[in-house]
């Protein structure tokens, strides 16, 4: 076995049981401060952590830091003013923000979402989220202490970015998604730089397993360290990646599909243990899942309007202005006040990079939302890193947090 | 989720348990909700639980102002096998708002209570760590009240440097 392997047997017979914890000068506890500030940190999480020579007895997750209130400033917006601010909860998946709430919005007014949109809507969601998991694989390895990965998984990234300023005219938080619909059909070009690419990326994913996989400090840093079994998990609440890498095949793609996910064929990788390995696996898994969907959606994108027809919620072609009054008066009305939403409540969930993103929204009647509420993955997930932790190496816990894959602008929003 | 006549057998069975737990059903858009008396809201997600709704999906809070009660705590329940949603709300007055905590059920719901708690002022009874979670823990009032003006919180700026709580002493 390797060495490592020994290292840890060898710690086995050195008992650290927390009763002897804080007696005697051998034995102290020892609490450290990790963060706000800390690259390991992946954004501004502070973590009070309870030492006992190297290995974290406790750790008490401190947030807040970037509340910006965005829940709150949400009330005080039109709905379709509303999509720029959710966008900006959870910075690396603002396809999914926008989705949920307008989502959650369509349910509460009875739209129906026309085909083309749904399907655009598809191929955008899933470049997202191999947008997202790019990110996580990069900034993890880069935590393991593997530069170059960095900037691979960066290079691919700029890709997709400059796919989505392709169809948006913006690189993040594009506002592409609409209630209704999607803000414009893709430009002529996209189809085919967004078919490169999707042949492209599964080759760069068999090339960062490559590197990565055959790598034994990664293995060892990443192999039954910090496992966490699926029925704590759920009774934590935990959902996506994590939850998968257990064991439990929960996909809300799979198990409640929207925006036309039953129409394609993907699998949904799980894990066995869910140890960080499984974790890992997992997400790299899903960048070749996440490419066969936006194929399958490319290849049949159905013809039609890429926003609904609906005059009171979506706005009218631009040409229209010219010649129709009605359309004059609808555009007048929706830029000035918004569209007003029924007086009621829902809740929309959907399968987020990293796991169950809910929106919940409350409509009085008027133009302006009474509430909306992200159930935001990252923030409920975080509360898996105190049993995954404890007992373990403080640089297990580097690790863990890495691929607990927590954003914190989702977390405090 | 479960359809409108659903709701209603749950509702029936809810109230057999506990004839003064469930005060009524909304089925709205799709959505299933089981109104429940906030004293009792504990025992009613603990049977709805036994039931299968075994996954606390999301837990918020939400501002009925002006009505009364107007806190309202929301939770999301999800049967992961049979693929169903329920909802249940339960409404406290803003003079004592006090619910019981479900951290025992799950302990996933910790955080979710803290972020309530933070931003409407509900106080959860039982919950191992009511402080606040978002917010500075010295704060004072409640920032998701509907009551609770937009820009009510003064920013730091060079012209109001002087005056502000956050000046360097």
């Amino acid at each position: 076995m390797s060495a490592t392997s020994d290292y840890r047997r060898q710690e086995e017979s050195i008992t650290l049981s927390s009763e002897s914890a804080g007696q005697g000068e051998t034995h102290e506890l020892l609490t450290l401060n990790i963060g706000p500030h800390h690259p390991a940190t992946h954004g501004v999480l502070r973590l009070l952590v309870t030492l006992e020579g190297e290995i974290v007895r406790d750790i008490k997750p401190i947030i807040g830091y970037v509340h910006t209130g965005i829940e709150k400033t949400c009330e005080d917006k039109a709905y379709w003013k509303v999509i720029p601010c959710v966008e900006r909860m959870d910075y690396l998946s603002y396809y999914f923000n926008a989705m949920a709430f307008c989502g959650a919005v369509e349910t509460l007014l009875g739209i129906e979402v026309p085909p083309r949109a749904q399907y655009l809507r598809v191929i955008h969601l899933e470049l997202n989220r191999i947008m997202s998991h790019l990110v996580w694989l990069g900034t993890s390895a880069l935590d393991l202490g593997a530069m170059s990965m960095f900037w691979y998984c960066f290079r691919e990234r700029e890709t997709i970015l400059d796919l989505f300023e392709m169809s948006s005219g913006q690189r993040m938080h594009t506002r592409y998604f609409q209630v209704g619909g999607v803000m414009e059909d893709i430009p002529v070009g996209f189809a085919e730089k967004l078919a490169a690419f999707t042949k492209n990326m599964p080759t760069r994913a068999d090339q960062y397993a490559a590197l990565l996989e055959q790598n034994e400090i990664v293995l060892q840093r990443l192999r039954n360290v910090c496992p966490l079994d699926e029925q704590t998990l759920l009774s934590l609440g935990v959902t996506g990646p994590l939850l998968r890498a257990a064991g439990n095949p929960w996909d809300l793609r799979k198990a409640e599909p929207y925006s036309s996910y039953d129409h394609f064929e993907f699998k949904i990788p799980v894990g066995t243990v869910g140890d960080n390995y499984d974790r890992f696996r997992v997400r790299h898994a899903e960048l070749y899942e996440s490419t066969k969907i936006i194929d399958q959606a490319l290849q049949g994108l159905p013809e039609g309007p890429h926003i609904t027809t609906d005059r009171k919620v979506a706005l009218p072609p631009r040409h229209e202005l010219a010649t129709s009054m009605e359309a004059l008066i609808h555009h007048f009305k929706l830029v000035t006040e918004g569209f007003r939403v029924p007086a009621g409540e829902a809740y929309y969930p959907i399968e987020s990079p990293r796991g169950e993103l809910g929106c919940f929204v409350r409509a009085d009647g008027s133009a302006k939302p009474a509430r909306v509420h992200m159930r935001d993955p990252s923030f409920v997930n975080l509360q898996a890193t105190a049993p995954m932790c404890k007992d373990a190496y403080i640089a297990d816990l580097i690790a863990t947090l890495a691929m607990l894959d927590p954003i914190l602008g989702g977390i405090d929003r | 989720m479960p359809d409108a006549t659903g709701l209603e057998l749950i509702a029936h069975d809810l109230r057999d348990a506990d004839g003064e737990s469930v005060l009524g059903t909304v089925f709205l858009h799709g959505r299933a909700t089981v109104i429940a008396e906030p004293s009792r809201v504990h025992g009613l997600l603990e049977r709805l639980k036994d039931r299968g709704y075994s996954f606390l999906a999301s837990l918020h809070g939400c501002d009925y102002y002006p009505e009364e009660p107007r806190l309202g705590v929301l939770y999301e329940l999800l049967d992961m096998h049979e693929v169903d949603r329920i909802s249940v709300k339960a409404r406290v007055h803003l003079d004592a708002p006090h619910i019981a905590s479900v951290v025992d059920l799950w302990p996933g719901a910790n955080h979710p209570e803290r972020e309530v708690y933070d931003m409407f002022g509900v106080v959860f009874d039982g919950h191992p760590d009511l402080r606040r979670i978002l917010m500075p823990e010295d704060y004072e009032g409640y920032p998701q009240r509907r009551d609770f003006p937009i820009g009510g919180e003064p920013v730091l700026f060079t012209h109001n440097e002087e005056n502000s709580y956050g000046k360097w002493q």
